[in-house]
């Protein structure tokens, strides 16, 4: 069972606040899911990081919630689910340090679609996802940096999905006509 | 087998014609060849010359094929009819193995080589037309194969004798010229008739490939041949090879294919092919076989027979679940980029010898040669040629 | 389009026909997965060796009931024992898990060509295995262990549909903590319990750091797997020639003479059933085919 209830800012801040500028800087710029993005973007986006940590079994994201973050993961794993009535909770993908988690926010109507548990201690960036929204409808040139990186992110997780669809482990590997099956 | 010897040719008159099949009986082997049987032009089992389709000739073109009367006696005035020496060599249907089940569950065993041998006698084939003593080349080049020879060819093959007829009358469906595989012989005989009819005279000219076919020609009555009639052997074969019914262009014939695996000809080739798999029947390189597994009812015996197969069938493919090729169009281009290209990187020659028997045998005619040259062409459904691509 | 065969291994014994089954006794038979299950067979007579190459099947051949070809999976090292891992997914395969201790079947083989393993020395090697794809990879593994100082970083990214279709669980975590060998296993789906990896087999390569230049590839599984783990490959840096996969079709007779397993103008049992990507590519992207 997940643990107590989580702070709705997910994840449990850094308490050094100042510091994480220091610390949050240059994870950003040479991070590969911000790189060309101009030096004036990566101080708006700094403006809406922070550090946060996950304990064990903490929920980052949970179903049918806001979502106004995204995170940069920078250690540990977590696991995306959808709860399945009668089988529980199911695992659909697991992702670990690198990796970018999480864009709900930036699609209407803002809703976080799975639950995302970290199931080690994680520490991820996290990213103030209203903040963020504004910004680009300011400057959409910023939003359409942004988006171009989010959506390839989003095509490589469709295309793995998609994949991952075609249970091509399963017994009837040759019969896609279920007809046959 | 044979190779070509330098020697001379000698000729043979008919009425000497039914010694040479006598003296090749009496050298102890069984003889098949052309006859009629049941109105079909069938390989069967000869006991003597009478058994020949004296005076018979065909008519073959897409779809169909006619026997008619000639108005000469030919022995072997016809082309191809739909059967050909595979089935004594690469046989229909032969068990491998049978298996019984001993007290340590089982035991299998074969039927000793001495055995098999002994009820299998040499054969002899008359008749074998070039377009089929290549065919034959070919099937000994797969099932004779250093790695894996095949026992059961072996067996039939190693001590056939083989009596080849040139062809004087191609018919509408034939294209050996084409194939480089006819309308003469080169190599693989015992001996290699052509029969010629002229003024008034009916004789063969004989030429012989090996000591074992020198041998039983000098058992018959046969004179050296004359300039003259080595003239008129080679005017009637140059003739039959300007009168072939079908043509194909192979340049790079491997490469077109290869270069064409999605071309629009297959899907209008598939909406005519009934996957019926004649061609692959009548085909005389065609190899494909099944090999299937039988119990007794009683469980105590089982055995394995290997049977004629068809990549045209849906089982051929199939791997868990489905057939790799389920569509007719894939079947069908299997079939042909097989025959025509794959084979040549299988094999180092061309799988088609240009008998024509599966352009005469498919029930819906379609044409090999015709559709390699529309896949040459670019042209998905006939039309006016377009000029050809480089 | 060359057809000749990779490497060709003779060690099939030649005085035997090929087309007749050998009975070897079943020793020993252990469950991998609720429908996969390794089986361990030796000569009748009890000794006699039955020397392979990592990546060879044989024809397994049930009394009366029909033949399957089915990849080794044992160590090359000990030809003593002969094993494979199968999977129950048709008649022949149900009635050869239904074989029992001291009961007798039937072996034609080894067939096939084999993985590059005299290629791959000196470089890197990623292993990729999908589902039952990990039995032929295992020789491989077997084969690395006994002579590893030849290779230089070895991977193993291996996915199956569940935490249960896992082989070899308890060699696996074996796997994993050797200092010679870098393990990462991923499923498509988990319950909630599970700690390890959920993803496709191929998101495994983010995690494996390879020198591209000097990697060869060897990967098997579902074709559809493979398919975009030689995509995922390519996209790191690896040649077509360094990437090894293994084929299947219809299988008959083994030995190139049925015609069944032809794909283009190669024979997956004798020309293969290993590839070089460069030599099929062009084939593998057809269907059909």
């Amino acid at each position: 069972m997940p643990s107590a209830e989580v702070n709705r800012e997910a994840g449990h801040p850094s308490p050094r606040k100042g510091r994480d500028m220091e610390t949050i800087e240059p994870i950003i710029r040479e991070h590969p899911f911000f790189q060309g993005i101009k030096s004036d973007y990566i101080k708006l986006i700094l403006g809406c990081a922070s550090n946060v940590r996950f304990n064990q079994g903490e929920f980052l994201l949970r179903e049918g919630e806001e979502a106004h973050q995204f995170f940069v993961l920078r250690h540990g794993k977590v696991a995306v689910q959808l709860y399945v009535p009668g089988r529980g909770p199911i695992v659909i993908q697991t992702l670990d340090e690198g990796e970018v988690l999480g864009w709900s926010w930036l699609i209407s109507p803002y809703q976080a679609r799975f639950d995302v548990q970290a199931i080690e201690l994680t520490r991820a960036i996290a990213f103030d996802g209203k903040c963020l929204r504004a910004k680009c409808e300011e400057d959409h040139d910023f939003g359409y940096e942004l988006m171009k990186r989010f959506s390839t992110i989003m095509v490589k997780r469709l295309e793995a999905a998609r994949v991952q669809l075609l249970d091509v482990y399963g017994k009837d590997t040759g019969k896609t006509n279920p007809d046959q099956r | 087998m044979a190779k070509t010897t330098a020697m001379e040719s000698i000729v043979l008159e008919r009425r000497d014609f039914s010694l040479l099949l006598q003296g090749i009986a009496q050298a102890g082997y069984r003889i098949f060849g052309p006859k009629i049987d049941s109105g079909a032009l069938i390989y069967g089992e000869l006991s003597s010359a009478a058994d020949l389709p004296l005076g018979w000739g065909d008519l073959q073109e897409g779809g169909s094929f006619r026997l008619q009367r000639r108005d000469d006696e030919a022995l072997f005035g016809y082309a191809v009819g739909q059967q050909s020496w595979k089935q004594f060599l690469l046989v229909p249907k032969v068990r491998l193995w049978q298996a019984e089940t001993g007290e340590d569950r089982f035991h299998a065993f074969q039927m000793l080589e001495e055995a098999r041998q002994a009820s299998i006698p040499p054969f002899a084939f008359v008749g074998v037309r070039p377009c089929d003593l290549h065919a034959i080349a070919i099937q000994d080049k797969i099932c004779m194969a250093e790695n894996y020879p095949d026992s059961e060819y072996l067996l039939r093959r190693k001590d056939n004798f083989v009596v080849a007829v040139n062809c004087a009358q191609p018919c509408g469906t034939c294209f050996c010229a084409s194939m480089g595989t006819g309308p003469k012989a080169s190599s693989g005989y015992d001996l290699a008739l052509t029969e010629i009819l002229e003024k008034g005279r009916h004789y063969f000219l004989v030429e012989v490939g090996t000591e074992r076919g020198s041998k039983i020609v000098d058992q018959v009555k046969h004179e050296w041949a004359a300039d003259a009639e080595k003239e008129a052997a080679e005017r009637i074969l140059k003739e039959a090879a300007g009168h072939m019914g079908r043509t194909m262009d192979t340049t790079d014939i491997k490469e077109l294919l290869y270069g064409n695996l999605e071309h629009p000809r297959w899907d209008e080739v598939a909406l005519r092919c009934l996957s019926c798999g004649n061609c692959t029947l009548v085909c005389p390189t065609c190899f494909c076989v099944e090999v299937e597994d039988f119990t007794s009812l009683d469980g105590k015996r089982a055995e394995r027979i290997r049977s004629w197969y068809s990549c045209f069938t849906m089982d051929h493919s199939y791997i868990h679940g489905g057939s790799v090729r389920a569509t007719t169009k894939s079947r069908y281009r299997q079939w042909m980029t097989h025959k025509l290209a794959t084979w040549i990187d299988q094999f180092g020659m061309s799988g088609c010898v240009g008998c024509g028997r599966c352009i005469t045998w498919c029930p819906v005619g379609i044409d090999i040669t015709e559709e390699a040259n529309a896949i040459r062409r670019g042209q998905p459904g006939g039309g006016a040629p377009i000029p050809a691509k480089g | 389009m060359a057809k000749t065969p990779e490497r060709q291994i003779q060690t099939r014994d030649s005085s035997v026909e090929p087309m007749q089954p050998v009975p070897f006794r079943v020793e020993r038979v252990k469950r991998e997965t609720y429908d996969t299950f390794t089986q361990q067979l030796i000569p009748m007579n009890g000794k006699g060796r039955f020397p392979f190459a990592a990546g060879q099947f044989n024809m397994l051949y049930v009394f009366g009931v029909g033949e399957v070809p089915i990849s080794i999976s044992g160590d090359p090292g000990d030809a003593g024992k002969l094993v494979h891992t199968i999977r129950e997914v048709g008649i022949v395969t149900r009635a050869l898990r239904k074989l029992a201790r001291g009961e007798v079947l039937g072996v034609r083989g080894p067939f096939g060509g084999c993985w590059p393993l005299e290629e791959a020395a000196g470089n890197d090697l990623v292993i990729m295995a999908g589902g039952i794809g990990l039995a032929p990879l295992r020789p491989v593994l077997y084969q690395v262990f006994s002579q590893r100082e030849k290779f230089g970083k070895v991977f193993l990214l291996y996915g199956a549909r569940t935490p249960g279709d896992l082989l070899y669980k308890r060699e696996l975590e074996k796997w994993r903590v050797r200092a010679d060998l870098e393990v990462h296993v991923t499923v498509d789906q988990a319950a909630g319990g599970w700690q390890g990896n959920v993803g496709v087999v191929t998101t495994l390569l983010s995690k494996a750091h390879f020198d591209p230049i000097n990697t060869l590839a060897m990967i098997c599984g579902p074709e559809v797997m493979m398919r975009f783990a030689i995509l995922e490959l390519r996209n790191r840096g690896l040649g077509p020639q360094t990437i090894h996969i293994s084929m299947e079709r219809n299988m008959k007779c083994g030995i190139g003479l049925c015609g069944h397993c032809q794909f283009g103008p190669h024979f997956i049992c004798k020309d293969g059933p290993i590839f070089r990507v460069d030599r099929i590519q062009d084939l593998f992207a057809k269907r059909e085919i």
